[in-house]
């Protein structure tokens, strides 16, 4: 899960680390009011998406009057940025930041990540902040410096203060920056993060450090135990089909082509996904239905692929390990009779009961495609389909 | 010989009397697993199953001699589960547990490092040697005692490879799904040094995904130390950067970890590769000349 910009300095705030101050508003008549709160003469004024390239793609803006406040507000509240991250649609705009200005010398980069290679909590700090990191990543390594952090003792201040000389910070921003570091990693774990990035990290006229941008994912597994952060979800910021099935607990993810696929487990999903490509198909979805799959999931599973209007086949494809094919079987019929399916539906059942189930649905009187092995459901559905897309 | 696990590997089930535990070592018995009794704290003392159910894992160990340990129990109560089978003098915790935030995997596999117990998963669908033992979820019916040693990120693909490995008469030496998510306990390099070692695997099947650089840190583990025949199939070609497939562990992210770098660092280790999945018999069939 992902937070917005306002939402991560937020939780920075809380722990130590040092933000512009700011307001986020969900009206242009907030916004305008916002600067007397934060006063000064000089704000900026950025568009609160779940993406990055806001910069480029116009959601960013310093601004010098309430008028252009007004006028920024009024053109993204309600409206939806596209960015380089988005897709084509953009994502909707429901809130601005305002935040002072700040006058900037120099832009650095800070980040973690658990790390796989390692098993290890991975700081990432570059001077080259404020571009995008993978880039520098790629083209400059050594332009990225590590620090790990040991789980049995946690982030120690003197690993800061070597990254802060490393990045040739001196006098008092040594100390800041140790601070930062630390309590990023304290953030880190104290709110199970996936990912944290201060891009940039910047340096400002003034000598001090500061937290100019803030991205933070959640592990989505721990958010039972994190209730104030998954208050934060801004399920607007996601696929709406996803949202739903998330809601199922129906693991799905929308793409662009037009076979819908219903699988029992991730991996198999994907190779579900890949055959159909390689047989000349285009995934619409990736759907996992998970082991425990009920009647009802499955049932709902199929109203979520097909309220994608790009779908024009559908394929089931069910290895019973833990789930009986039979209960599948019977959860499509459910829905094919509830929604209406107009689409050709191929199935593929194999493992748990599979002669059962293909028994209920040969039995239901449905127009539904049987399949013999997963080659033959490939081959089927792309051509239920309307051949190669 | 078989890795891990055999006929004579006692085993306790912690989440022993709950529905999933109980599901699955009923099959389990069915199978011939040397089920010798289960942890649900509080129940002690009580029978489950025809098992003795103990309070706490050391109890269960004590009395029982148990070497293994299969872990159902739910999510937020894993680490604690991993840390106190490891404790107990558990020397194989297979957790089959998905949803395991990712901070408690790296501490419980640190500790498990450090006390030298081997652990597999979480979010997998556990070991199996055919005819002998089987510690997980998987359907024990699609297996047959054999020569192919088979190692998975995903579960229900793993029953696509036994399945073909089956009906191509070949049949399994022993299964392991290592799970999906970011910090497994055992990896594939664990788990192919194991069945490089095996006198009773002649091939393996290595089933990887999406995300991360652990088949290309495999593909040059195989390199250098794998003489029997491999045949890999990464799953995750058609997915798009950024989206978290299912699996925690299945995302590409900066670019990294897409099928395609997979397929081609395999490739340069002499690995047998596949692209559709339902060719993994036959690609076995090519590489060895059974």
């Amino acid at each position: 899960m992902n937070l917005h910009e306002y939402q991560g300095k937020h939780l920075f705030a809380k722990y130590g680390l040092p933000v512009s101050q700011g307001v986020a508003c969900d009206t242009p008549k907030e916004a305008v009011e916002a600067v007397s709160e934060i006063g000064g003469d000089s704000w900026v004024v950025k568009a609160q998406v779940h993406a990055g390239g806001r910069g480029k793609a116009g959601g960013v803006k310093v601004v010098k009057s309430k008028e252009e406040i007004r006028e920024f507000a009024e053109q993204w509240l309600g409206q939806r940025l596209v960015t380089y991250q988005t897709d084509a649609n953009g994502q909707p705009v429901s809130k601005i930041l305002v935040e002072a200005l700040t006058d900037i010398d120099q832009e650095l980069y800070l980040g973690a990540v658990v790390d796989r290679g390692s098993r290890r909590i991975v700081f990432m700090a570059s001077t080259e902040g404020g571009v995008e990191i993978e880039k520098v990543a790629e083209e400059t390594p050594e332009k990225i410096l590590k620090a790990e952090i040991d789980p049995l003792v946690g982030a120690q201040p003197y690993q800061g203060r070597e990254l802060a000389f490393k990045l040739g910070l001196e006098g008092k921003q040594i100390g800041q920056f140790a601070k930062i570091f630390v309590g990023l990693a304290k953030l880190f774990e104290d709110c199970d993060l996936a990912l944290v990035e201060i891009n940039p990290l910047v340096i400002t006229k003034q000598g001090d450090l500061l937290c100019l941008d803030a991205k933070v994912g959640v592990d989505s597994n721990a958010l039972y135990r994190q209730k104030k952060i998954h208050e934060m979800h801004d399920p607007s910021q996601e696929d709406s089909r996803e949202a739903e099935a998330a809601k199922w607990e129906l693991n799905y993810v929308a793409l662009d082509g037009n076979i819908g696929c219903m699988v029992n487990g991730a991996g198999l999903a994907m190779g579900t996904m890949d055959i159909i490509k390689l047989s000349g198909g285009q995934p619409a979805n990736f759907l996992d239905v998970g082991g425990g799959a009920t009647k009802e999931r499955v049932s709902e599973a199929f109203k979520i692929i097909l309220s994608d209007d790009n779908v024009q086949a559908v394929l089931v494809n069910i290895f019973g390990g833990i789930v009986r094919c039979d209960m599948i079987a019977e959860g499509i019929i459910g829905a094919v009779k509830e929604v209406g399916v107009k689409v050709p539906v191929v199935v593929r059942l194999e493992g748990n009961n599979a002669e059962k189930g293909t028994q209920v649905l040969a039995d239901s009187g449905l127009n539904i495609i049987a399949a013999t092995s997963l080659s033959d459901a490939a081959q089927q559905v792309v051509k239920a389909a309307g051949g190669k897309s | 010989m078989s890795i891990l696990i055999n006929k004579d590997t006692k085993v306790i089930c912690q989440g022993f009397t709950g529905a999933q535990g109980t599901f699955h070592s009923e099959q389990a018995i069915d199978y011939g697993t040397q089920m010798v009794g289960g942890v649900s704290p509080g129940k002690g003392g009580t029978e489950h199953l025809g098992l003795p159910v103990f309070n706490t894992v050391r109890e269960a160990v004590e009395q029982t001699g148990a070497e293994a340990s299969v872990i159902y129990v739910p999510a937020p109560f894993c680490k604690d589960a991993i840390l106190e089978a490891a404790d107990a003098g558990i020397q194989l915790i297979v957790c089959i547990t998905e949803g395991i935030p990712t901070i408690d995997m790296l501490y419980a596999k640190e500790y498990v490092d450090r006390k030298g117990v081997r652990m597999i998963g979480p979010n997998c669908p556990g070991v199996i040697t055919p005819d002998e033992s089987k510690i997980g979820i998987m359907p024990g019916h699609i297996h047959k005692k054999g020569r192919v040693g088979i190692v998975s990120r995903s579960g229900t693909l793993t029953y696509e490879a036994v399945k073909q490995t089956t009906d191509f008469g070949y049949g399994q030496s022993t299964c392991v799904g290592i799970g999906g998510d970011p910090i497994p306990g055992s990896n594939f390099i664990d788990i192919l040094a194991l069945l490089q070692d095996d006198p009773e695997t002649e091939a393996i099947v290595m089933i990887g995904e999406i995300g991360g650089t652990a088949e290309e840190e495999a593909a040059a583990f195989i390199k250098d130390n794998v003489t029997k025949p491999v045949v890999a199939y990464i799953a995750g070609v058609t997915a798009p950067p950024g989206k978290r497939m299912g699996h925690a562990g299945a995302i590409i992210s900066g670019g990294k970890g897409t099928a395609d770098d997979k397929f081609a660092a395999l490739e340069d280790a002499g690995v047998k590769t596949v692209r559709s999945l339902a060719e993994i018999g036959d690609a076995l069939k090519a590489v060895t000349g059974w």
